[in-house]
């Protein structure tokens, strides 16, 4: 257990620490009075917290590995996905799941209404990056770029047409969808690291365009005064129509999942598994991988047309900031934090990661330190993500003991 | 059944295969023996469409399959088993094989075919709920084999079966073969290392050096030929 060694290692992890946060935690440089502010007491906090958390973080390793190598049903891992799949307990939980879901708008103020609908649309937009990363195994860091073609959709058909919200829905996804056979195709040939910089320059690329082409786009102005969604032709107030917005990322949310679920158990999923573990293999099964890599990357890009669409509508106004290559890298890590492939990791996911630094705008300039420091942590205790993919191997066993 | 009638197939500048002809008919084991590095697997690439052919033609049942696609090659009926196996990993080893009849529709064929398999191995149907990745590398042989069959193949392809195996299981998977050649009519198309053991399965054998074919006879002719044994049988 705790013995000298490890408390001489743990006061030299603490002192390391206070010295490596010195220049955030203590000194506060104040530029209106030229003053130094020093506040030796944080110093002291992270002392005692680092000795304390390297002093458990060896048995907290230790913990993590004897979970890994015992039996599989037993672990957390496992116990979540296991959970959910129990009937009874998902019931239940479903139910109020769905309470709370119908009661969050009338109950919490707009300001919360507003982040939970922006996290849905984030986790909308992580499960239809899931479909290729996770399932297709194809890394794709440009995908704010089909998030950005539906937003632009709505935005200019609006401007030029005048065409509605729910008009425009379909019409973004298929433009999406379109862009993403058309990014396919160029990167048929692609694999891995390659692939992952291609994606990235396209990404980069379609930003660019719409930040210059000022003729088409308008340019870093960008497009404002978009309507927001009506309600059968009624327009709503601001205070209605944010929750009006919410209920429509909820239907959208259900909607992907179904869709998604549905996609995941049919031919084309098990084609998209399938290249993803091996393309030759793959081929030599005849699978098409031509057709599963186009569809991959379509099927990935309808929902995050569909996402823009929304978003111009949620936010009145888009530019091509809105569109950058860190929006694609925060989509990317919503997947896989959430756990690749895994259609409720990639939910919790994008819940945690979207709203954790909204509601830790309380340590105002801390919390990308915490944030930060909460991944880090989180990708050694659960590197599978959240709820990491289970594969349903357990219910053919229970069928075939019987017979 | 199948015809390869003067192929050539390129890497780059480098070519792999000089001019090759083989001819199978229906129902034979045909066994493609040859050093490393002779162009075996490039043999078997060519002809699933996986590497293209610069020059010649492939035809099967008469249709010419020379430049068509890997997945149109194999709804033919042409059915690969690659060479180092190539199983899902991360796949059971039912959904291995369900993946094995991806282009199939029958449901009570599938399921009839997957009892068949595990009858012809009852190691893989014992671990039918194991992940691909964790068998052993026979068990991983047998698997790719199994999951070729649940394609229903008029053609089975095999390379080099025998890598990296035990000379046991060697045998066992071997015995195998011949069965399904038998029991189903399936034509055999092997490509093989292992001389011996390839044409003692073998009706008809060709000899490969350096991208050419150097010989073709019965398969017990090239057993007790002097320069085959001298060279690839170690006598």
């Amino acid at each position: 257990m705790i013995n000298l060694k490890k408390i001489r290692k743990a006061i030299l992890t603490a002192v390391w620490f206070m010295f490596l946060t010195f220049p955030l935690m203590v000194m506060k440089v104040n530029t209106i009075e030229n003053t130094v502010q020093w506040r030796w007491i944080n110093l002291a906090y992270i002392g005692i917290s680092a000795f304390i958390f390297s002093l458990f973080w060896e048995d907290l390793l230790k913990r993590r590995d004897n979970i890994a190598s015992k039996d599989k049903k037993k672990s957390i891992n496992n116990k979540i996905s296991r959970k959910l799949e129990n009937k009874k307990i998902r019931n239940i939980s479903l139910f109020v799941l769905i309470l709370i879901v119908v009661l969050f708008p009338f109950i919490m103020s707009m300001y919360q209404t507003s982040i939970i609908t922006t996290a849905l649309m984030y986790v909308v937009l992580g499960l239809g990056l899931n479909i290729v990363v996770g399932f297709g195994g194809l890394l794709h860091l440009g995908y704010a770029a089909f998030y950005a073609v539906g937003a632009y959709t709505y935005g200019l058909l609006y401007y030029h047409f005048g065409l509605s919200f729910w008009l425009c829905l379909p019409l973004g996804a298929l433009f999406s969808a379109l862009f993403g056979i058309i990014l396919g195709f160029p990167i048929l040939r692609l694999r891995g690291d390659y692939l992952a910089i291609v994606t990235l320059a396209f990404g980069e690329i379609t930003k660019l365009v719409l930040e210059n082409w000022n003729d088409f786009s308008f340019g870093p102005s960008g497009i404002a005064n978009i309507p927001r969604p009506m309600f059968f032709g009624i327009k709503l107030k601001l205070a209605e129509v944010t929750n009006f917005t919410y209920f429509i990322a909820i239907g959208l949310t259900i909607l992907t999942i179904i869709v998604i679920k549905r996609l995941e158990s049919s031919k084309i999923g098990r084609a998209w598994e399938a290249m993803r573990e091996d393309e030759i293999a793959c081929q030599s099964m005849g699978i098409d991988i031509t057709k599963a890599k186009l569809t991959a990357f379509s099927m990935g890009a309808v929902w995050a047309g569909i996402m823009g669409v929304l978003f111009a509508a949620k936010t009145t106004f888009i530019n091509p900031a809105s569109f950058t290559t860190w929006e694609s890298i925060v989509i990317l890590c919503v997947v896989v934090i959430g756990g690749m492939g895994s259609i409720p990791g990639v939910i919790v996911g994008a819940l945690i990661f979207i709203l954790t630094p909204e509601y830790l705008r309380a340590f105002s300039e801390y919390r990308m330190l915490i944030f930060g420091l909460a991944l880090v942590i989180m990708m050694i205790f659960r590197p599978g993500g959240i709820i990491p993919k289970i594969r349903k191997t357990h219910q053919f066993k229970v069928k075939e003991v019987k017979e | 059944m199948l015809k390869i009638e003067h192929i050539s197939t390129y890497y780059g500048n480098i070519q792999a295969l000089k001019d090759i002809s083989i001819s199978v008919s229906e129902g034979e084991i045909i066994t493609l023996i040859g050093a490393n590095g002779a162009g075996k697997s490039t043999t078997l690439m060519s002809l699933c469409g996986i590497v293209p052919v610069r020059s010649g033609k492939i035809t099967f049942d008469g249709q010419d399959i020379t430049t068509m696609t890997p997945d149109k090659i194999v709804s033919l009926g042409i059915s690969q088993v690659p060479e180092g196996r190539r199983i899902f990993p991360l796949l059971s080893v039912k959904e291995n094989l369900d993946m094995g009849a991806f282009l199939r529709n029958d449901k009570e064929g599938i399921k009839r075919d997957i009892e068949y398999i595990y009858t012809l191995f009852p190691r893989l149907a014992e671990r039918r709920n194991q992940q691909g990745g964790t068998l052993s590398g026979g068990e991983q042989q047998m698997l790719a084999i199994s999951r070729a069959l649940m394609a229903k193949p008029r053609l089975l392809l095999l390379d080099e079966p025998s890598l990296g195996l035990a000379p046991l299981i060697v045998q066992q998977i071997f015995e195998i073969i011949k069965k399904v050649n038998e029991e189903n009519k399936t034509t055999v198309f092997l490509v093989e290392q292992n001389a011996n053991m390839a044409l003692k399965i073998a009706h008809r054998g060709y000899v490969l050096e350096t991208g050419k074919i150097t010989m073709t006879d019965n398969a017990d002719k090239l057993l007790s030929n002097e320069d085959v044994k001298k060279a690839y049988l170690g006598i």
